[in-house]
C-alpha cells in the first residue's frame, strides 16, 4: 500500500504522517506529480489561507493533476475547502470537485471554531464502526452549507456539511489526524475503502 | 455543539517535565510524552507545552520533543516559551507541533503575530497574555510576569486579534497558583470584546472553578497545571460534573 501525502508547503502534514504510522502504515510526504499519480491512497492536506494554498498548489501543477485521480483521494480541513468550485475566502476559484461554495461562518459564535464538535447524519463506510454525535476536533473559519454530496453533517449555529464524498474524492473539515481513537478509525477506513 | 475545552500545561526544561507529577503510571514521571498520552487518553482536549530552558541547545532539543510528542499523541498541542521569530514558528511546525504560543516576543515586536498568521495561518497563532491589576487596571507583564509594561489588557487584546492571532491564552497573574478561581471579570470582558477563542489560565483549584469560568468568565477553553499532574482533579471525573451542570463538554 503506497499512501502519498500531498506536501504543497501548507501547515503542519508531519501530523498526518505520524497518525497513519500508528495504524501501521508508511506514508510519503510529496509534491512529485508521478508519486502522487502512482499512489493507492492520496491525502491533501491544508491549513492556512485559501488563496495562498491555492496559489501554492498551482506553483508545484498538482492543481490540474488532482482531480484527475482515480484512486480514493482524502481532503482534510482546507484541503476538502480546495476541493470544492470556490472558497470565499480571498475569492479563491477551487478544484471544482465537488460544486459547492465555501463561505464563511456567520453566526453569533466565535469564529473561528475551535474545538471538538460531534458529527452527525454520518452516511458512508469511511464512518465504519462510528457513533453518530461522535466528537472531532476542528479548526475554521469557513464551511460547506449543506449539500448533496454530504456524509456528515456538524452543528455550529448552523447545519452544515463537515464530510463530502463522491466518486473516488472524500473530504473531512474535521482533523482525524488530531481527533483521538475514534479520527484515527476514520483514517484506517479510508486506507481500506474500496471503491 | 462545540465543546469547552479542558488543557493540561506542562513545563519544560531541556526536554523534560520540570513541576514534580504525581503519576503512579508512569515508568518515567519527568518524560513529557510519557504523560502527554495518559493526558491524551483521560480525554485532555488538547495540551500545552511551555519550554522554559535557557540553554544553547534549547532549540533543537525541543524541536526532537516535539516531533516526539506529535509521533505518539493523536489530540492538538500548542508549544510556546521563548519564540521570537518567525523562523522559530516554522521549526516547530514543522517538528509536528499543531499552534505556537507567543507572549513576550509579540509585545517588544508585534508584526510577529501578522507574519506567523500569514505565513502559517491564524490557525495556528496563540497569543498567551500575562497581566496582574495595577491599581484597578490590568497590565500586560512580560517575562513570565516578572516585568510591568504600562499596556492595558484589553487594547492589546483587541489589538493581536487584528493582528491574526487565532486564540489568546490569558493567564492572569493575581490568580495564578492561588487555586482560588480564575479571573472571571476580565474573562468575560475579553470574551465579549473579541471574537476569537480565549483560555483561561490561572487559579484553578477545584471542580466549580472550571465550571465558574466556562458560566461566568465565558471562557472557550481552561488550562491548569498541578492540580492535574498532581491528581487533585481527575480530567474525566471533572468533565462528569462538568456536563452534568449544563457545559458542553467532550466525554
Amino acid at each position: 500500500m503506497k499512501i502519498a501525502i500531498i506536501d504543497y508547503g501548507a501547515g503542519n502534514v508531519k501530523s498526518i504522517e505520524f497518525a497513519l504510522q500508528r495504524l501501521g502504515f508508511e506514508s510519503e510526504l510529496t509534491s512529485d506529480s508521478e508519486v502522487v499519480k502512482n499512489a493507492d491512497r492520496v491525502i491533501f492536506p491544508g491549513v492556512g489561507e485559501a488563496s495562498s494554498a491555492m496559489n501554492m498548489l498551482k506553483n508545484t501543477g498538482l492543481d490540474t493533476l488532482i482531480p484527475t485521480l482515480k484512486q480514493p483521494v482524502l481532503g482534510i480541513c482546507l484541503g476538502m475547502q480546495l476541493m470544492c468550485d470556490v472558497c470565499e475566502e480571498g475569492n479563491t476559484k477551487g478544484l471544482g470537485i465537488f460544486d459547492a461554495k465555501v463561505v464563511k461562518f456567520d453566526t453569533q459564535f466565535k469564529v473561528p471554531q475551535v474545538g471538538w464538535n460531534t458529527i452527525f447524519n454520518l452516511k458512508s463506510d469511511l464512518f465504519k464502526g462510528i457513533g453518530e454525535n461522535s466528537y472531532m476536533y476542528l479548526v475554521h473559519s469557513y464551511y460547506v452549507p449543506k449539500h448533496k454530496s454530504s456524509i456528515a453533517a456538524s452543528d455550529y449555529g448552523i447545519e452544515y456539511s463537515v464530510a463530502l464524498h463522491k466518486n473516488n474524492f472524500f473530504g473531512v473539515q474535521f482533523h482525524p489526524e488530531k481527533s483521538g481513537k475514534i479520527g484515527e478509525l476514520i483514517l484506517k477506513n479510508f486506507i481500506e475503502t474500496s471503491i | 455543539m462545540l465543546t469547552k475545552r479542558i488543557i493540561p500545561c506542562l513545563d519544560i526544561k531541556n526536554g523534560r517535565t520540570v513541576k514534580g507529577v504525581n503519576f503512579v503510571e508512569l515508568r518515567d514521571a519527568g518524560d513529557p510524552v510519557e504523560l502527554a498520552k495518559i493526558y491524551a487518553e483521560n480525554y485532555a482536549d488538547e495540551l500545552v507545552f511551555l519550554d522554559i530552558s535557557a540553554t544553547e541547545e534549547r532549540r533543537k532539543t525541543l524541536a526532537k520533543l516535539v516531533e516526539d510528542i506529535a509521533k505518539h499523541i493523536n489530540i492538538p498541542f500548542t508549544v510556546g516559551g521563548g519564540i521570537s521569530s518567525v523562523d522559530d514558528v516554522a521549526m516547530l511546525l514543522k517538528s509536528g507541533a499543531d499552534k505556537v504560543s507567543i507572549n513576550s516576543a509579540a509585545v517588544r515586536r508585534p508584526e510577529l503575530i501578522s507574519e506567523v498568521a500569514q505565513r502559517f495561518g491564524s490557525q495556528c497563532v496563540v497569543v498567551a497574555i500575562d497581566a496582574k491589576q495595577i491599581v484597578g487596571q490590568w497590565k500586560v507583564h512580560l517575562v513570565g510576569g516578572k516585568q510591568p509594561t504600562d499596556i492595558d489588557l484589553f487594547e492589546w487584546a483587541k489589538k493581536v486579534q487584528e493582528l491574526g492571532a487565532g486564540e489568546i491564552l490569558f493567564t492572569s497573574m493575581d490568580h495564578d497558583g492561588t487555586k482560588a478561581g480564575f479571573a472571571n471579570e476580565a474573562l468575560a470582558k475579553l470574551s465579549e470584546e473579541l471574537h476569537i477563542p480565549i483560555i483561561a489560565s490561572g487559579g484553578a483549584g477545584n471542580v466549580k472553578h472550571f465550571e465558574d469560568t466556562f458560566k461566568l468568565g465565558k471562557a472557550d477553553a481552561a488550562l491548569a497545571a498541578s492540580v492535574f499532574h498532581f491528581k487533585e482533579i481527575e480530567i474525566p471525573d471533572l468533565k462528569k460534573e462538568l456536563k452534568a451542570n449544563g457545559i458542553s463538554i467532550r466525554i
